[in-house]
C-alpha cells in the first residue's frame, strides 16, 4: 500500500517537471487520435478521387464546353448544345431505345428465371452440386468462346443458317437471318444472349440465398397447412428479398451500360446494325470511325448517368416497402 | 384428446462409413398421454424426445408403429391434417410479419368450409393473443420482442387454430433464468385454461418436473419410466433415473448387501430385508442423510455451504462413486457440526436410499424395516 503510494507520488513529481515538453506532444498525439481514422481512409480516398470523382467532374464539365478538341485543350464556348445535338442525334436515340429494351426484357426475365432455377435446384438432392457446376459454367466461360457458339446457333454463313435457324425449318417455319436480319430478330438474340451470360451470377447468389433461410420457418409452415406457393410468396421471397433486390439493381445498372455484349454478336460496327447501346454511342463518339467529339461523348455519359441513377433511385424507393432485412 | 403411441420406432440411416447400423432414434415407445394434461418429455441430448415429438407432429415418418389422437390412426397423416399446434425451439417466427400477422398466418390457411372471414380470423387471433397477454405488441415485429414475448407470440400462433393436441419443443432453453420460471408457470397456466393436450420436450429435469402432471424420462431412445413426477422422483426405476432427477444429484455408492443389510464401506449403513447378497450401487438423495453423533455412515468432512433455508454438507466417502458427497439438511442442524470437525456422522433415511443392480443398473427393491 505504501509503496504504492509512494509511486503515485512519483509519477506526479515526474509529470509536472516534464509538463512544457509533454503539452506539445501531447497536443501532437491528441491530433495524430483524432484523424486517424481518415488517415487510414486516405491511400483509398486519393485513388477515388483521382480515379473517379476528378473524372466525373471533368466529364461533367466537357461535357457543357462546345467543340472541345482534346489536342489543342481548346473549345468554342460553354452551354447545353451538346445535349441538344446528342438528344437530337438519331443514332443516339436508337441507342437509348436499344438500351432500354434490353434492360426492360433482360433484368425481370434473367432475374426470374434464375430464381425458378435456384428454386429447383435448391429442391432436388440428387446431382444439386453437378447441376449447380452446369449453371455456373457460362460464368467462367470467354466471352469470344460465348461468341462463337451464339455465332454457331444464329449466324447465317453462305454454308449453313445456322442451328437455330435449322430447327425452325425442321419444324416449317421460315429461316430468320439473327445478325444482320430484322430488328427484332437481332433484339432477340442480344437479349438472349445477355440472359444467358447473366443468369450464373444470379443462380449462384439466388442457390446460397434459398439454401440460408431456416428450415424451421418452412416445418412451421407445414404444421400450419401452408401451401407451396403461399409458404412461397410469403416466406420464401419476403426472406431472399434482399438478395433479390440486390440483384435488381446491379442487374438493372450492368444492363444500362451493356457494350461488349453487342459487339461480341453484331461486331463494331453496331450504329450501321441498329444495335447501338449508349455505352456504346460513347465509345464511338470518343474512338469510332466517326469518332473524335469527346464533349458529345461526355453529353451522352452525363445522360446514361442520369438515368441510371433515377432508376436506382426509385429501385430503392420501391426497396423500402418490400425488402425485409 | 389423449395421444398413444404404439410400438412407435424410428431409425435413420447411418452416415457414419464404417458403422452401418441404424441409428434408432426412438426404440418401440408403447405408451398413452391422457387427454388434458401437460406432459414432459425429459431426457439429455441425443435421447430421441425431438424426434418423438416430430413424430407426434407428423413432421417424421415412423419407420414402425403407430401414433393414434383419441382413436384416429393419424400415423398416416401429414402434419397439417393433425390439428396440431407447434412451437419449435427458435419459435419461428416469421421475421417480417407483424404479431398480427404472424398470428393469422395458419388461420389464413384455411380453405374450403373451414375458411373463416376476416373479422371472425381477427377475433381468433386477438383471442389467442388475450390467452397469452401480449394483444397489446399486436402491431410490432418479432425483432422488436423480448425472447418471453417472442415465446408467447409463438405459443399464440400455434393455439389460434385451436389444435387438439400442443407441442412445445424446448420451449424455455432460450430464455433467461428469471423468465424461464416465469415463462413456465405461464405455459401451465395456458394449458389448465385451454385443456389442450400438452406435451413439451425439454432437458431440464426441474423444468419438467415442476409443471407436469406426467413425465417420460428417454435414454438412448428407451423410455425409462412414467409416471408422475414425485412418483419417479421418490421411485425411481434405475440408477439413471434416479441420477437425472434431483438438484443437487443422487450420491452413489458402492455397496454390499450382506444378510438383510447395506453395507458402504463396512459401515453397517441400513437393513435392506429382501434385497439379494451382493454388490450393489446404493444411491441416497441429498435429504436422506440426517446428521446424529451416533449416525452409521463416517464421512470426511470437506465443508459446509450455507444456503439460509438449508446447509448443505460436502463430505467424501471411500465408497462414494463421486469425489465428493452431497447432503442436504435443515439450517438448524448446523450447530451440531463444530467449526473444527474433520468427521461427520449420518443416518440415512430408508426411503430415500434406492438400491440398484450394479450391471444392469436396474432397481433392487427391498422393504423397509422400521
Amino acid at each position: 500500500m505504501q509503496k504504492n503510494i509512494q509511486k503515485e507520488k512519483q509519477s506526479q513529481s515526474t509529470g509536472t517537471t516534464l509538463s512544457p515538453n509533454t503539452s506539445r506532444k501531447a497536443g501532437f498525439f491528441r491530433c495524430f487520435s483524432r484523424c486517424k481514422g481518415w488517415l487510414y481512409l486516405l491511400p483509398a480516398m486519393l485513388f477515388l478521387g483521382f480515379f473517379m470523382v476528378y473524372p466525373l467532374i471533368d466529364v461533367f464539365v466537357y461535357s457543357f464546353e462546345e467543340g472541345y478538341n482534346s489536342a489543342s485543350q481548346t473549345y468554342f464556348g460553354t452551354g447545353t448544345y451538346n445535349y441538344s445535338y446528342v438528344l437530337h442525334d438519331p443514332y443516339f436515340l436508337q441507342a437509348l431505345k436499344n438500351t432500354f429494351l434490353l434492360v426492360i426484357i433482360t433484368v425481370p426475365l434473367s432475374t426470374g428465371i434464375a430464381l425458378l432455377i435456384s428454386v429447383g435446384l435448391n429442391s432436388i438432392k440428387p446431382l444439386r452440386d453437378f447441376l449447380q457446376t452446369v449453371y455456373f459454367l457460362p460464368y467462367v466461360t470467354n466471352t469470344l468462346a460465348v461468341g462463337l457458339v451464339f455465332m454457331i446457333l444464329f449466324k447465317k454463313t453462305a454454308y449453313s443458317d445456322g442451328l437455330v435457324n435449322l430447327l425452325i425449318q425442321w419444324f416449317g417455319g421460315k429461316s430468320v437471318d439473327f445478325i444482320s436480319g430484322p430488328y427484332w430478330a437481332k433484339m432477340f438474340v442480344l437479349c438472349f444472349y445477355t440472359i444467358w451470360v447473366v443468369m450464373p451470377f444470379k443462380i449462384l447468389i439466388l442457390t446460397s440465398a434459398l439454401a440460408s433461410v431456416n428450415r424451421d420457418y418452412y416445418k412451421a409452415a407445414q404444421v400450419d397447412g401452408t401451401s407451396k406457393f403461399r409458404t412461397f410468396m410469403r416466406i420464401t421471397l419476403p426472406m431472399i428479398s434482399p438478395m433479390i433486390f440486390y440483384l435488381v439493381i446491379t442487374g438493372f445498372i450492368g444492363a444500362f451500360k451493356a457494350y461488349s455484349d453487342a459487339v461480341a454478336l453484331f461486331g463494331t460496327d453496331l450504329n450501321a446494325a441498329g444495335m447501338n447501346t449508349i455505352v456504346g454511342y460513347v465509345y464511338d463518339m470518343l474512338y469510332g470511325d466517326s469518332g473524335g467529339y469527346p464533349s458529345y461523348a461526355s453529353a451522352a455519359a452525363i445522360l446514361l448517368f442520369a438515368i441510371v441513377l433515377t432508376i436506382t433511385c426509385i429501385n430503392l424507393l420501391i426497396s423500402k416497402k418490400n425488402v425485409h432485412y | 384428446m389423449k395421444v398413444v403411441l404404439r410400438n412407435l420406432t424410428k431409425k435413420f440411416p447411418s452416415r457414419d462409413k464404417k458403422n452401418k447400423a441404424d441409428v434408432i432414434a426412438v426404440n418401440n415407445f408403447d405408451f398413452e398421454i391422457p387427454d388434458g394434461k401437460l406432459i414432459g418429455l425429459l431426457g439429455p441430448s441425443g435421447c430421441g424426445k425431438s424426434t418423438t415429438l416430430n413424430l407426434i407432429s407428423g413432421l417424421e415418418k415412423p419407420t414402425e408403429g403407430q401414433v393414434f389422437f383419441g382413436e384416429d390412426d393419424v400415423t398416416g397423416l401429414p402434419p397439417e391434417h393433425r390439428g396440431i399446434g407447434l412451437v419449435f425451439q427458435n419459435y419461428a417466427l416469421y421475421p417480417h410479419l407483424t404479431v398480427r400477422q404472424n398470428i393469422l398466418f395458419p388461420l389464413e390457411n384455411l380453405k374450403g368450409k373451414d375458411k373463416l372471414s376476416k373479422a371472425e380470423m381477427l377475433e381468433k387471433a386477438m383471442e389467442a393473443a388475450k390467452l397469452v397477454q401480449i394483444d397489446e405488441l399486436m402491431e410490432r415485429k418479432p425483432g422488436e420482442l423480448s425472447g418471453g414475448q417472442q415465446q408467447r407470440v409463438a405459443i399464440a400462433r400455434a393455439l389460434v387454430k385451436r389444435p387438439r393436441v400442443l407441442l412445445l419443443d424446448e420451449p424455455l432453453s432460450n430464455l433467461d433464468a428469471r423468465l424461464r420460471l416465469q415463462t413456465r408457470e405461464e405455459i401451465k397456466r395456458i394449458q389448465k385454461e385451454t385443456g389442450i393436450t400438452t406435451i413439451f420436450v425439454t432437458h431440464d429435469q426441474e423444468e419438467a418436473m415442476s409443471i407436469s402432471d406426467m413425465i417420460v424420462v428417454m435414454k438412448d431412445g428407451m423410455v425409462q419410466q412414467i409416471g408422475r413426477p414425485q412418483e419417479v422422483y421418490d421411485s425411481p426405476a434405475n440408477l439413471f433415473v434416479a441420477k437425472f432427477l434431483g438438484t443437487p444429484p443422487i450420491n452413489v455408492f458402492q455397496g454390499q448387501v450382506k444378510g438383510g443389510t447395506l453395507y458402504l464401506d463396512k459401515d453397517p449403513v441400513l437393513e435392506v430385508s429382501g434385497a439379494a447378497d451382493g454388490p450393489v450401487c446404493a444411491g441416497v438423495r441429498p435429504e436422506g442423510f440426517l446428521l446424529r453423533k451416533d449416525g452409521t455412515l463416517g464421512c470426511e468432512l470437506s465443508g459446509v455451504e450455507v444456503m439460509g433455508r438449508d446447509i448443505s454438507v460436502v463430505a467424501s466417502n471411500k465408497a462414494s462413486m463421486m469425489p465428493t458427497i452431497r447432503a442436504i439438511i435443515g439450517a438448524e442442524n448446523l450447530a451440531e457440526i463444530s467449526a473444527d470437525a474433520s468427521q461427520v456422522r449420518f443416518c440415512l433415511k430408508p426411503n430415500k436410499v434406492f438400491l440398484f443392480h450394479p450391471e444392469t443398473e436396474e432397481r433392487i427393491l427391498f422393504e423397509v424395516v422400521k
